[in-house]
């Protein structure tokens, strides 16, 4: 009965075992992309249980997500974005990167964003040798209207002005704040099997064919519609677990790797990567990927409708179109 | 520290100019008492969390002599700017006395050749600044847990502070002197040392003679230079602004371990 609009399902079970579907549905809606039956009115139900014959197209609407989701999600957002401002305002300290377990001042460095005196306050950021010009934006940017020598511009720092002891008060409360709501969601998620349900993809979407039309179904913008639509698809699936599962738990243990008190516990930290200097610029680098993850995943929200996406992470009800079995 | 002063100066001028109206909702709330307090709450946690997995002596990475930087950058202070310091420095140091005074049960001095002859450690391990680098040096001195033992401890004592002979700002009242403190903790950790050697050499001017500190688990601005006075407190609270350090004074946390 795969083809079956979601109330219909329960509703041609009867009057006795409508209570105990409905009792695990409720709890099934708490924990994860199941269809909202609970919440269904009597009315429509019954209305349904009379009439096979419904109405297509129709929409209707899924419990997207739960609501431990939908409150990680959102203090989540609200901590990378302190963590991000507040960590460009570290990195203005000292906008160099190195690789191993030393670097300073004079060593090798991997990245460097800098400012040149000789011919007027010029910005650059050095690429492992390669320099590129950047004034106005990293380097030097105004500062109340005169150019001034600072990596990233005040606009993306929290404070905007140079205060790396400010700076740092940010980042460690959300920064804490960060790893609690992140022991909330992998406890939620192991636990309501959220993970195996909604995130692990199946041998089948892994399939380069199948893979390589979802990438060919992104491209032209064309999302999935109808019962495709109340699931996750193979890429966002992908996308969702690489951050979850691998750059997130980086930036917090490249992070813990920068102390000198976690590396005196946990030594192993220091080998894993390689160096302090390494952990840094590879906090540095995860912190891009995130950023360029972030843009990808809002431009998606956009194109695959805004209001439908943001309500389903808002409410948890996400509106699905239905052409009927037959469409 | 002049560009420190302009910049201070600047930091005041602007606040209390028109620029003050161009300050974002962030940085209005970062100046609120009640937000500092809220953020400042982490730093509480920090410590209890890092203690917990630290035990009290687990040991700062110690590298091999291959492994130490070519260069190891002078920060802070590059020469204590004071007559009593350049006269300190012409005798090279024989006229220098380290007291340890405060809550002991015996105040001591220690000259430069007392603290040589004292059983020593030599360690080579990674200096983390807190703006983001690192350099790797071989640090020679005395155990701090050794000397305390010497000059015992009065069952109040609780933080070990450093006064230096450095003021990283010229201020009328003193208060830009340089000053540290950390717990008994850190004070009897094995590798808190006094350190009179730098790379088998004795300590430069920049680097801090004729003594600093090294406390392995935290950060480079808890490894005070110039050493002058030890003293023995139950509370920092008296000392300048209270924070129990020259950075704690300006908005650094008392524990740099992260």
């Amino acid at each position: 009965m795969a083809w079956f609009p979601p109330c219909e399902d329960h509703a041609v079970t009867g009057g006795s075992s409508r209570l105990t579907a409905s009792a695990s549905d409720y709890r099934s809606t708490l924990l994860g992309l199941q269809p909202l039956n609970a919440q269904m009115k009597d009315a429509e139900m019954s209305a349904d249980a009379s009439n096979d014959n419904v109405q297509y197209p129709r929409t209707i609407f899924i419990r997207r997500h739960s609501v431990v989701t939908r409150l990680t999600h959102w203090l989540n957002v609200l901590c990378l974005s302190f963590l991000l401002l507040s960590g460009l305002q570290i990195f203005n300290a000292h906008p160099e990167l190195y690789w191993g377990h030393y670097g300073a001042d004079g060593d090798p460095a991997v990245l460097t964003i800098g400012a040149d005196d000789a011919a007027g306050p010029s910005g650059f950021v050095r690429v492992v040798g390669v320099q590129i010009p950047t004034t106005g934006m990293l380097g030097v940017s105004e500062v109340d209207g005169e150019p001034t020598a600072r990596a990233f511009p005040s606009w993306a720092t929290i404070p905007s002005f140079q205060d790396l002891a400010a700076g740092r008060r940010w980042h460690f409360f959300f920064a804490w704040l960060f790893v609690i709501n992140g022991i909330v969601y992998f406890g939620f998620s192991l636990l309501s099997g959220h993970f195996r349900r909604d995130l692990a993809p199946t041998a089948h979407e892994l399939s380069p064919s199948h893979l390589g039309r979802e990438v060919l179904d992104h491209a032209r913008l064309r999302f999935p519609k109808g019962e495709e639509a109340k699931r996750y698809n193979a890429l966002q699936k992908l996308a969702y677990l690489a951050v979850v599962v691998i750059l997130l738990p980086l930036m917090v243990l490249t992070g813990l790797t920068m102390s000198p008190g976690i590396d005196a516990a946990l030594p192993a930290l220091v080998d894993i990567f390689g160096g302090r200097q390494s952990a840094r610029t590879i906090h540095f680098i995860t912190a891009s990927a995130l950023v360029i993850f972030v843009i990808v995943h809002v431009a998606m929200v956009v194109l695959s409708g805004t209001w439908n996406n943001i309500r389903s992470m808002v409410t948890g009800r996400y509106a699905i179109h239905e052409e009927g079995p037959n469409a | 520290m002049s560009t420190f002063l302009t910049r201070r100066r600047f930091l005041i001028g602007s606040s209390l100019g028109a620029s003050a109206l161009t300050l974002s909702g962030c940085d209005l709330l970062d100046q609120n008492a009640d937000v500092a307090n809220i953020l400042r709450s982490a730093e509480q946690l920090t410590m209890k969390a890092q203690r917990l997995l630290q035990g009290r002596d687990a040991l700062a990475r110690e590298f091999d002599e291959k492994d130490i930087s070519p260069s190891f950058r002078v920060n802070g202070t590059s020469v204590p700017d004071s007559e009593e310091y350049a006269e300190l420095l012409e005798g090279k140091f024989a006229n220098w006395r380290l007291k340890i005074d405060g809550l002991v049960d015996q105040p001591r001095e220690f000259s430069l050749a007392d603290l040589r002859v004292l059983p020593s450690r030599t360690q080579i391990t990674r200096h983390d600044c807190v703006e983001g680098w690192s350099a790797i040096g071989k640090w020679t001195g005395v155990p701090l847990g050794s000397l305390l033992h010497l000059t015992g401890l009065k069952p109040t004592a609780r933080y070990v502070v450093l006064h230096c002979a450095d003021e990283l700002e010229k201020t009328l009242d003193g208060s830009g002197r340089y000053y540290e403190s950390i717990d008994l903790i850190d004070a009897v950790h094995p590798q808190t040392i006094l350190a009179y050697q730098m790379n088998g050499q004795d300590l430069s001017v920049g680097h801090g003679a004729p003594l600093r500190l090294r406390v392995e688990r935290q950060l480079g601005y808890k490894q005070a230079k110039y050493i002058m006075r030890i003293e023995l407190v139950d509370s920092f609270a008296g000392l300048w602004g209270g924070n129990g350090g020259y950075w704690e004074d300006r908005g650094y946390e008392w524990y740099a371990g992260i």
